[in-house]
């Protein structure tokens, strides 16, 4: 799903010249490329969702639905009419903004998916941070301190991070902190005592009870998002921190660390001021990536942990044949995908003093 | 030097951020659900909407059979009685074709407008001029969207009038009548939320009878209402302060839905839930020791079975449709996979139904089924696939069932797949043999025997596709003898009619029908009154109280 991306040279060498033709070309051509990229990403959505061996109308109706009823509502969905038709009629309304209704929610699907997404990007956010947080600090002194026994310890905890089912390690911390040691809250996002005592304005629950002030339903709500957070994190953790790692190791092999050396700057700041800093560039990306993962809904930890985020959302539509909720789904994740890389982009350039030389 | 200070510094934060995280997570009181309030933990995604007149979900049956009231309701005590519920009395004219009910004094809905005959006729009539799924259960009747408003009218405001093509058993027509669809809606309230339509030839109204604002909204007499249905996420409903019965006692009853046994199992241990509603065996057995649980459980009209397919040519062969139920190993199936959950059961009618035939003549017999088979000139023994959705205890029996069959020389491949993807082929009938289940569509004989004793047109475009249909089962005598059965008025007479139906799908039917379900629930010892009833929309709430 992720859309070429564009080296800065290669823009600026197309641009050939000023700066800011240099940002228009970059500019234009990820539109086009975005545009190309959404084009393919429905046409690919909707005909795999045609073609799976599952009959739309049973989502709408069960099982125990007359024959007469089941053939009236096939008419009604469209779903006797040529697929490139339906297609068409299906572009047609996305390109007015309307994405259709859900069978399985009988929402709008945008209404869907806000509802759903603010508890995606709640959770994920937080995951991000603290594989960051944690992450990178890991990667800088496992290189710093290269070979040692703290070394092998974080190389150890990425291996278990990228080896390890997240189900299964989901299910364990559950049994573990919920269930025997009861530091953790239920599965869900909020206690059912505070569900109607307390109205969610932006849907991100952390940040809409600081606002009103309810320090309690704040604190519950941490309660409930830090073990799935938590979880999120471990796995970012474990990408980022063996990334940093690798960035920091090139960079402390650089000229300009002898030179730096050489001219008595205290290791500290070498590497908290100087290698850390230019190994932030293709971190940022990474990062970026690894957030716009973990947006796309990680399926498995809203499974376990109950959480009403847009991967169970997009996956409970999948197995229901509900279309419409399902290309939505994937509008969305797809933007966002596209729009974080675009933003990595634009920060890439930022960060690197070489692309502003110009 | 430095770098070790850098280490240690950072240690110490890292230490410092891990442990103030944990604090926080582990300080407020626990696991206790508000006292007026009943959480229960229950898979409630099969739930699509609210409507009476369009869902035909069990969970959504359950949630409606707590907030409307119907005319009559069976009895629970014994249930080939009935008792008022709207209702305060009724006739049945001699020709049987007359049904008139008297409405209670004082009824209610929710929103405080009185409820009369004028709301009952105008609830049927939209449930027929909707024509969704369950609406041929009083369609069934002989109403049509043109003769409804004759047929089902208030001949004064307490008095309703509903009237049947034919002289129908009266159970039949009053088990119909007690079932959700029959609900009444406040015909004020939603006339104020319809929504125009535009004709056409599949829908000749110009409005939609406040279908789709019904969804998710309820207009209903009962002891509750609802508060919220946010579809995969929960069900909300809050006491009716103005109902015209016994007041409900808790102020609010949350279904969570949760999907996963092992989940509610933790929420119930902890006390994040008072009821699990989805228990399997294994957790069953694992709370059995807790005394802060109870169990409670009560069998429900569901079946489940297997069937082959009569277009596979080896399948069609009566001494193979025979073999297959010598090779199913009830006494293993009954003792381990639904262990606590169900009960083996040959028959298609559940028990609790009028008619049961309380009969198991099928053991696993290897041999027996050896010489079946032998005797259809397949002493080789025959290759056929088994569709089977990815859930328990399906998985497990037809592993069970391969096995067995196995045995005899039968070999199934076993093709998973997804609830909706295997019923898909199911329907198309592109099986060979196919597990599932099936539940009353309403309390009556008739349901069950309608579907697997009867197929009045077995071409691929038959109109009424039946379970017989989808098997291709071409049963004329048996199709005849289930319409028989509705018009017989002598219910001692009408139940002799349903078990030889029944004798007869025993003996040759391509159904091998399997075990009964049992509804468990782990129940809190703090919530008294819980009780699950013979069927999903008699599980009522609206005596629970808690401690």
């Amino acid at each position: 799903m992720e859309p070429h991306r564009l080296s800065v040279a290669e823009a600026q060498a197309e641009a050939g010249g000023s700066n800011a033709a240099a940002h228009f070309a970059f500019v234009a051509r990820f539109l086009v490329i975005a545009i190309m990229t959404y084009l393919g990403l429905l046409a690919v959505t909707f005909f795999i969702g045609r073609v799976i061996p599952i009959d739309p109308v049973l989502a709408v109706l069960g099982d125990r639905a007359p024959a007469s009823v089941v053939e009236r509502t096939r008419r009604e969905m469209g779903l006797d009419l040529p697929l490139i038709q339906q297609f068409y009629i299906y572009i047609k309304g996305v390109l007015s903004g309307d994405f259709g209704r859900s069978v399985l929610t009988t929402n709008t699907v945008m209404d869907d998916i806000r509802r759903v997404f603010p508890a995606t990007i709640e959770l994920a956010t937080f995951g991000t941070l603290i594989g960051s947080v944690v992450g990178i600090p890991l990667g800088v002194l496992a290189a710093v301190k290269r070979g040692s026994l703290f070394d092998q310890i974080v190389r150890v905890i990425g291996l278990i991070g990228y080896s390890m089912p997240i189900f299964w390690l989901g299910l364990l911390s559950l049994v573990l902190f919920y269930a025997k040691l009861q530091w953790a809250a239920f599965p869900g996002r909020l206690d059912v005592a505070y569900e109607y005592s307390f109205t969610p304005i932006t849907g991100f629950l952390l940040l809409d009870s600081a606002i009103q002030g309810q320090w309690d339903v704040f604190k519950d709500v941490l309660r409930h998002i830090l073990l799935p957070a938590s979880l999120l994190g471990y796995f970012s953790l474990a990408y980022i921190s063996s990334l940093t790692r690798s960035f920091i190791l090139n960079e402390l092999s650089q000229e300009y660390v002898v030179a730096a050396r050489a001219k008595g700057l205290s290791e500290t700041r070498i590497i908290w001021g100087h290698a850390l800093r230019n190994a932030a560039v293709p971190l940022v990306t990474v990062i970026a990536l690894s957030y716009a993962g973990l947006l796309e809904g990680s399926v498995l930890t809203e499974m376990v942990f109950s959480w009403p985020g847009i991967g169970l959302y997009v996956t409970n539509s999948l197995q229901n044949a509900d279309m419409n909720a399902v290309l939505g789904g994937t509008v969305v994740i797809g933007s966002v995908f596209i729009a974080i890389n675009l933003f990595a982009d634009l920060l890439y350039r930022l960060l690197d003093p070489r692309t502003k030389a110009q | 030097m430095m770098m070790e200070n850098i280490a240690f510094r950072s240690r110490r934060w890292l230490a410092g951020t891990a442990l103030s995280a944990m604090l926080m997570a582990a300080a407020p009181a626990f696991a206790v659900t508000p006292a007026d309030t009943l959480v229960e933990g229950f898979a409630i995604d099969d739930i699509i909407t609210m409507d009476p007149g369009e869902a035909f979900e069990l969970s959504a049956a359950e949630v409606s059979a707590n907030i409307y009231d119907l005319l009559v309701r069976s009895d629970l005590a014994d249930t080939s009685k009935f008792k008022g519920d709207l209702a305060e009395s009724w006739t049945i004219s001699d020709d049987r074709l007359t049904y008139t009910f008297k409405l209670k004094p004082d009824l209610k809905f929710a929103s405080g407008n009185p409820v009369t005959a004028e709301d009952v006729a105008w609830s049927f009539e939209r449930l027929v001029k909707l024509d969704k799924s369950p609406a041929f259960i009083l369609g069934q009747f002989g109403l049509n969207g043109d003769n409804v408003a004759e047929k089902a009218k208030a001949a004064a405001p307490d008095t309703f009038v509903f009237t049947v093509d034919k002289p129908y058993a009266p159970s039949f027509v009053l088990n119909c009548l007690s079932s959700t669809v029959a609900a009444v809606v406040d015909k004020q309230v939603v006339l104020e939320h319809i929504k125009p339509v535009t004709p056409s030839v599949d829908y000749k109204y110009d409005n939609d009878f406040g279908n789709d604002w019904l969804k998710t909204h309820t207009a209903g007499s009962g002891p509750f209402k609802l508060r919220e249905w946010r579809a995969n996420e929960a069900v909300v409903i809050d006491r009716n302060d103005s109902y015209w019965g016994e007041k409900a006692k808790l102020a609010r009853v949350v279904y969570r839905h949760m999907k996963e046994s092992s989940a509610q199992r933790l929420a119930l241990e902890v006390g994040d839930i008072d009821v699990a509603r989805n228990l399997e065996p294994n957790d069953l057995d694992a709370m059995a020791e807790n005394v802060n649980i109870t169990i409670a459980s009560a069998p429900k009209g569901t079946v489940y079975y297997i069937s082959l397919n009569q277009k596979n040519p080896n399948l069609a062969k009566p001494e193979v449709r025979q073999a297959f139920k010598y090779l199913i190993d009830y006494d293993a199936i009954g003792s381990t996979l639904i262990k606590g959950i169900g009960e083996i059961h040959q028959t298609f009618l559940p028990k609790g139904v009028l008619g049961e035939l309380d009969e198991n003549p099928f053991k696993l017999d290897v041999a027996k089924a050896k010489g079946l088979l032998e005797k259809a000139g397949l002493k080789d023994g025959l290759s056929v696939t088994m569709d089977v959705r990815n859930s328990q205890p399906v998985t497990g029996i037809a592993e069970s069932i391969q096995q067995t069959a196995g045995e005899a020389g039968i070999k199934i491949e076993i093709i998973p797949g997804d609830d909706k993807q295997t019923l898909t082929k199911y329907r198309a009938r592109n099986h060979d043999i196919y597990i599932g289940q099936w539940g009353q569509d309403y309390f009556d004989p008739n349901s069950n025997s309608q579907t697997f004793a009867s197929n009045p047109d077995n071409s691929d475009d038959g109109r009424v596709q039946t379970l017989a249909w989808r098997n291709a089962w071409d049963l004329p005598d048996l199709t005849k003898e289930t319409e028989a059965a509705l018009l017989e008025k002598d219910s001692a007479k009408r139940s002799e009619m349903y078990r030889h139906l029944q004798k007869e799908v025993l003996d040759n039917s391509p159904f091998a029908l399997i075990y009964q379900q049992i509804e468990v629930a782990g129940v809190r010892s703090n919530v008294n009154g819980f009780k699950l009833g013979p069927s999903f929309d008699t599980n009522f709430v609206g005596n629970i109280t808690k401690e």
